[in-house]
């Protein structure tokens, strides 16, 4: 008889795990939504932002921001957004799978690579890699980050930029498409893609602000935090899609150790059945013998 | 219709506030602008400290702003604020002791302190209080 006493502590101790499971996925839900309305209210500020700009480059036309033009691309930065645990299923994996090849590429293209990993994983894992270099990185930022804590990391990239050591800055995320998907993301920030005017046609022309002190430099701070807040963006998408995905796998770990427990008990109550027949067949050849 | 205008004050984090209001008052880098309704048109950098805002109703409200940008339209106002916080939730202590650590930084040069970041600390702090005490002068009368 295989030891009922072991399956029993089996048993227990795959129920204990999945107690565990049960309760990280109901506190990933809930962090997850709580990341959802932060991702809302993030947005009203970088539509606002891009609004403004929009009309600034229209009205502007001579003016030409060193984050608006493209250039040759000799060195390239990424803004690797990753989560700083783990336990949230294949979600950093996935996002560096769809990493690697491209910097490969840029190996090959001899392009060079600056990163900055915001997040402990995404640090972990582009530190064993060589062929690039790390220009700064921020981690621990919490469930609720704030854009103070991003602001120096970003600035490092930014510098770069403006100083033509690097010529182009992509960002790496995972975009939340919902509570089941999230999509491993690559963005180019810089140079900015061109803007919109979302003033109607007949108006464009027709006015212009008044600039206090002067277009350029109002020009040069919206730019920077329009840049800032898309990057605090990817990371409060990449908390929620982080929620999400372990709300996911727990949920699994929950299923499969339920599935664990049924079958445990199956052997268990096989064992115990055995180990009655043998008792009574030992008693009763035993009591013929007599 | 009424003599309004709608002010938005977003800041990265979270969108703060978005009504009707009469007049506003904020600090731009060239010192203080009154808006009203029907203003032309302007875009400005915003210093830190508090901006003042009269409702319908003549109810003011503050709020304070660590920098910025302000865009102004004829009928819609929205500040960009770096981070905006509602006067009510500034702790003063807080504020005052954050003003005195960038004091003791700035009197202090020999340490290896950024001697711009603590003046910018010591505008800040400094803004804060000048948003509590307007808010104490208003709330005591």
């Amino acid at each position: 008889m295989s030891g009922a006493k072991e399956i029993r502590t089996k048993i227990k101790s795959v129920q204990s795990t999945q107690k565990i499971t049960g309760a990280m996925e109901m506190v990933a839900a809930s962090k997850m939504r709580t990341a959802q309305s932060r991702m809302e209210a993030t947005r009203p500020y970088a539509e606002k932002i891009r609004a403004v700009i929009g009309h600034l480059a229209h009205a502007q036309p001579e003016y030409r921001h060193s984050f608006l033009v493209e250039r040759e691309v000799k060195r390239v930065g990424y803004i690797v957004v990753t989560s700083d645990r783990g336990l949230c299923g294949g979600l950093n994996a996935n996002l560096f799978r769809k990493l690697l090849p491209e910097l490969q590429h840029c190996d090959q293209q001899g392009v060079g690579v600056d990163v900055c990993p915001i997040g402990n994983k995404g640090a972990q894992f582009l530190n064993r890699l060589s062929n690039i270099r790390i220009a700064a990185q921020a981690t621990h930022l919490g469930d609720s980050p704030h854009i103070a804590d991003l602001i120096g990391t970003i600035k490092v990239m930014l510098d770069a930029y403006r100083e033509g050591e690097l010529d182009q800055i992509v960002l790496v995320y995972n975009r939340f498409v919902n509570t089941m998907t999230q999509q491993p993301t690559l963005e180019k920030v810089l140079p900015l893609p061109a803007f919109e005017d979302p003033v109607l046609d007949e108006q464009r022309y027709g006015w212009d602000y008044i600039y206090e002190p002067d277009p350029a430099s109002v020009l040069d701070d919206l730019l920077q935090r329009y840049v800032e807040s898309l990057v605090y963006q990817a990371v409060v998408e990449n908390i929620a899609s982080e929620q999400a995905a372990r709300m996911v796998a727990m949920k699994a770990a929950s299923d499969n150790a339920e599935s664990l427990i049924d079958e445990l008990q199956l052997v268990y109550n096989k064992a115990r059945q055995a180990a009655i027949t043998t008792e009574l067949t030992e008693i009763v050849s035993g009591a013929a013998a007599v | 219709m009424a003599n309004t205008m709608h002010l938005d004050i977003v800041s990265a984090e979270e969108a703060l506030f978005g009504e009707e209001v009469e007049f506003v008052v904020a600090r731009a880098t060239e010192g203080e602008l009154g808006i009203m309704p029907r203003h032309a048109p302007l875009m400005a950098k915003l210093q830190p400290g508090e901006v003042r805002v009269r409702m319908p109703g003549g109810e003011e409200q503050f709020f304070y702003v660590s920098g910025g940008m302000l865009e102004i339209q004829p009928h819609v106002v929205t500040i960009l604020a770096d981070t905006a916080v509602r006067a009510h939730d500034i702790d003063e202590a807080q504020a005052q002791e954050a003003k005195r650590r960038a004091e003791e930084a700035i009197r202090d040069r020999s340490s290896e302190v950024d001697y711009a970041r603590a003046q910018t600390e010591l505008a800040a702090a400094a803004a804060q209080l000048r948003a509590l005490q307007s808010l104490r002068r208003k709330r005591g009368s």
